[in-house]
């Protein structure tokens, strides 16, 4: 009796084990392909739907962000249903696998994509052929490009106005931040005072270029000036001039760009400055007043040696961010009147000029720029022994 | 004792009179925009918008016909007890009692105005502007001499549903997976790790200039150039580095007590990810969420070149940078365009600069 039961309960389990095996097989398969042709279908329907702007953005956005979403919780079910060993080690692929696919393709792989279209002429590697061949054929320039980069007239330019950039305008932009936020931390408005300061973050380079094309606005002299600056030159007695595109004091003219990524940035700077200023101990600044310092004293002896470590990074980010500057030149001069930068030149000679080699010789050189920092980085988080 | 005091009242003064200067100044810019998108077309060409503050301006008292004057504009006139040439009229003759006589029109058919100068302010406020610069449709506008011109609206609405289309999906989706990321590095061991995280740390600092060209040719293979997905995923790989490592040091940083419990209770770790660290992660999430919208919603670059070629999903900086290019002296719809433009990212910026800031602490800068 006992022995039958057994049987038949054994038996039984096993169907229930082909049944389930069956089954998980069956999900295993048919969730992602049901979850794929789920998103198979939205993208076709994104791509050719006439239907009305608002749905197709709704549907695009349900569709993207669920997608991803989808995607996660399907391959982490398939590999629960995995056995236990295998599991705990699929598992942290499933979870880290899809962001290090997308570095990979977007940003890793690409430098040494880059690197290598450098090496040849304006059409890059021609494709179909071997790795030699390649090498032997005649769009392989090896680092012509490079030279022509450091060489080329429009190309020094555009260095000397980016260096311009990088002092000026990191320089006042900490400046301004600094003093903004000292004199904040003193102020009886300093919440607002703040705000008002910061708001031009928000703004997009499209936009603060417009803004500021309004300042320089030009009518010739005698007309009633619609631009502010110009307006007050010629109260004061002096010639309009469209400030950006007065060529006469080139490379001077490039300051009035500046000009505008200091008002951008200097509340960045003031942001991060005004947080490291209330970190110095009150009993600092107390002790060093009571033993007679003027506030001059207090501010360079003390307050800016404490902060010197956010000076620092302030500064490396804004000289960073400065370097890959594009579109307020692009928008306000498209580079005329002696105004190219860097990333203005990248983006002429790739996309308009279409010489991808050229293009992305000049990629490579602003990578090389921000290398030290990526080390910086790097040992900085080394020293972090928790990892 | 007294002079201290009042050495430190000046100080006060001189230090909320420099701040106030500094905002004033930073200030003046967006102001010049914003009271200008609101002004009639005419106005804003012909006047400078600090005319809506009260100002001392020429305004006619009586007008002549220069005909029934019976002078010769060829010679040098005396009207009103002023004498001169017909440019010096034109350009207006101050009498000694303090007005003025401007000839208006040509020689032939002109006619001579008396002006007064008298306090005024331009307040001729309008909500054209904005219908021309928000709408698709065409838009008649009359000027203020009467003549009709139909302008063609400029499809704002078109390019702000269309930004919004490619700023959600591309905030929301580098969350998502970098959250993902984020939690594995901090709370599963795994083969690379390390390796992974270092990559990590030294592509935040990459120039996006660098994927450009090949990502371009890997769309054109891929027929995603143009498309949502396209310019979603680029978003995406260019913000992953960064909401990675932010993320990874919030999550890292969670009462490793309140995991190991959970683990116990035999939580498996996409429950424990879902239940419990998103929730908890919010302040950081929120965080980089709005860098990451601001900077979308901002970015030219990166739509100029994988949305570049197609009108029909041209996004609000490019619609933006398109009128500056053809129509640069339109000042009615640059002013407009741009304030729409700035609405978005302002009201993020105001309704949640708690996170803002927070998240700039915490090192939210792209790279």
């Amino acid at each position: 009796m006992d022995a039958s039961r057994g049987v038949s309960l054994q038996s039984q389990s096993i169907w229930i084990r082909i049944l389930s095996l069956v089954g998980r097989i069956l999900l295993a398969v048919g969730i992602p392909l049901i979850a794929f042709y789920v998103l198979y279908v939205g993208f076709i329907f994104l791509r050719d739907s006439d239907a009305p702007r608002g749905i197709i953005a709704l549907v695009a956005i349900v569709w993207g962000v669920g997608g991803v979403a989808l995607l996660f919780w399907v391959f982490n079910g398939l590999v629960e249903r995995l056995p236990v060993a295998l599991r705990t080690r699929l598992l942290p692929f499933v979870f880290v696998g899809p962001g290090m696919a997308i570095l990979a393709w977007y940003l890793a792989i690409p430098t040494l994509r880059t690197f290598w279209i450098s090496l040849f002429s304006r059409d890059g590697p021609q494709p179909g052929l071997g790795f030699f061949q390649v090498l032997a054929s005649e769009s392989f320039v090896g680092l012509r490009n490079y030279v022509a980069v450091f060489t080329e007239q429009l190309m020094l330019q555009s260095f000397r106005n980016n260096l311009m950039w990088i002092v000026f305008g990191s320089t006042f932009s900490v400046v301004f931040g600094l003093l903004i936020a000292v004199l904040a931390d003193r102020s009886s408005f300093e919440r607002i005072a703040k705000s008002f300061i910061f708001l031009p973050m928000a703004i997009s380079f499209v936009g603060a270029g417009i803004i500021w094309n309004f300042i320089y606005e030009y009518r010739p002299a005698g007309q009633a000036q619609i631009g502010l600056l110009n307006e007050i030159v010629v109260a004061l007695g002096g010639t309009p001039q469209a400030w950006p595109q007065w060529v006469d004091i080139a490379p001077w003219n490039n300051l009035f760009l500046i000009v505008i990524m200091i008002w951008l940035q200097a509340g960045f700077a003031m942001v991060l400055f005004s947080a490291a200023l209330k970190g110095i101990p009150d009993e600092l600044l107390e002790a060093s007043r009571i033993d007679g310092a003027n506030e001059f004293q207090i501010f360079f002896r003390i307050m800016l040696p404490s902060i010197r470590g956010t000076i620092v990074s302030v500064w490396t980010t804004i000289v960073i961010f400065t370097l890959k500057i594009f579109d307020v030149v692009w928008v306000m001069t498209g580079g005329q009147f002696g105004t190219h930068v860097i990333a203005t030149q990248f983006y002429r000679q790739s996309f308009t000029n279409r010489n991808s080699g050229f293009g992305s010789a000049i990629a490579i050189v602003l990578l090389l720029a921000v290398v030290p920092v990526m080390i910086y980085n790097l040992r900085q988080f080394r020293k972090r022994e928790a990892f | 004792m007294k002079s201290g005091k009042g050495q430190k009242r000046l100080g006060r003064l001189l230090v909320n009179g420099t701040l106030l200067l500094l905002v004033v100044l930073w200030t003046i810019p967006t102001m010049g925009i914003f009271i200008s998108s609101w002004r009639d077309r005419d106005d804003i060409a012909t006047s400078g918008w600090w005319s809506v503050f009260p100002h001392r301006d020429w305004q006619p008292v009586r007008e002549i016909d220069a005909k029934a004057l019976g002078v010769d504009p060829n010679q040098v006139m005396e009207i009103e007890g002023v004498t001169g040439t017909f440019e010096e009229f034109r350009a207006g003759i101050e009498t000694p009692d303090g007005k003025r006589v401007t000839w208006l029109g040509n020689k032939r058919l002109g006619r001579v105005e008396v002006q007064e100068r008298v306090w005024t302010v331009s307040w001729n406020f309008t909500l054209d502007n904005y219908k021309q610069v928000l709408g698709g449709q065409d838009l008649t506008f009359t000027h203020a001499d009467g003549t009709v011109e139909v302008v063609p609206g400029d499809n704002m609405i078109r390019a702000f549903v269309n930004s919004l289309s490619v700023a959600v999906p591309s905030t929301v989706i580098p969350i998502l997976i970098a959250a993902f990321a984020a939690y594995a590095f901090a709370w599963m061991e795994f083969p690379g790790r390390r390796e992974m995280f270092l990559m990590v740390v030294a592509l935040q600092v990459v120039p996006l200039q660098i994927a450009l060209v090949p990502i371009l040719r890997d769309y054109k293979a891929l027929n995603l150039n143009g498309t949502f997905l396209g310019i979603w995923l680029s978003h995406t790989g260019f913000g992953l580095a960064l909401a990675t490592y932010l993320l990874y040091n919030y999550i890292s940083s969670l009462p490793r007590e309140i995991l190991e419990s959970a683990y116990i209770d035999g939580a498996s770790h996409f429950t424990a990810f879902t239940r419990l660290v998103l929730p908890l992660s919010v302040p950081a999430l929120a965080s980089f969420a709005i860098f990451q919208f601001n900077w979308v919603w901002n970015d030219y670059l990166v739509a100029l070149i994988f949305l570049g070629g197609n009108p029909e999903f041209e996004l609000v900086t490019q619609r933006m940078a398109a009128i500056v290019g053809a129509r640069g002296q339109d000042w009615h719809l640059l002013t407009a365009g741009a304030f729409v433009s700035m609405v978005l990212p302002l009201t993020v910026f105001f309704a949640l600069q708690r996170y803002f800031l927070r998240g700039l602490l915490a090192g939210s800068v792209k790279g």
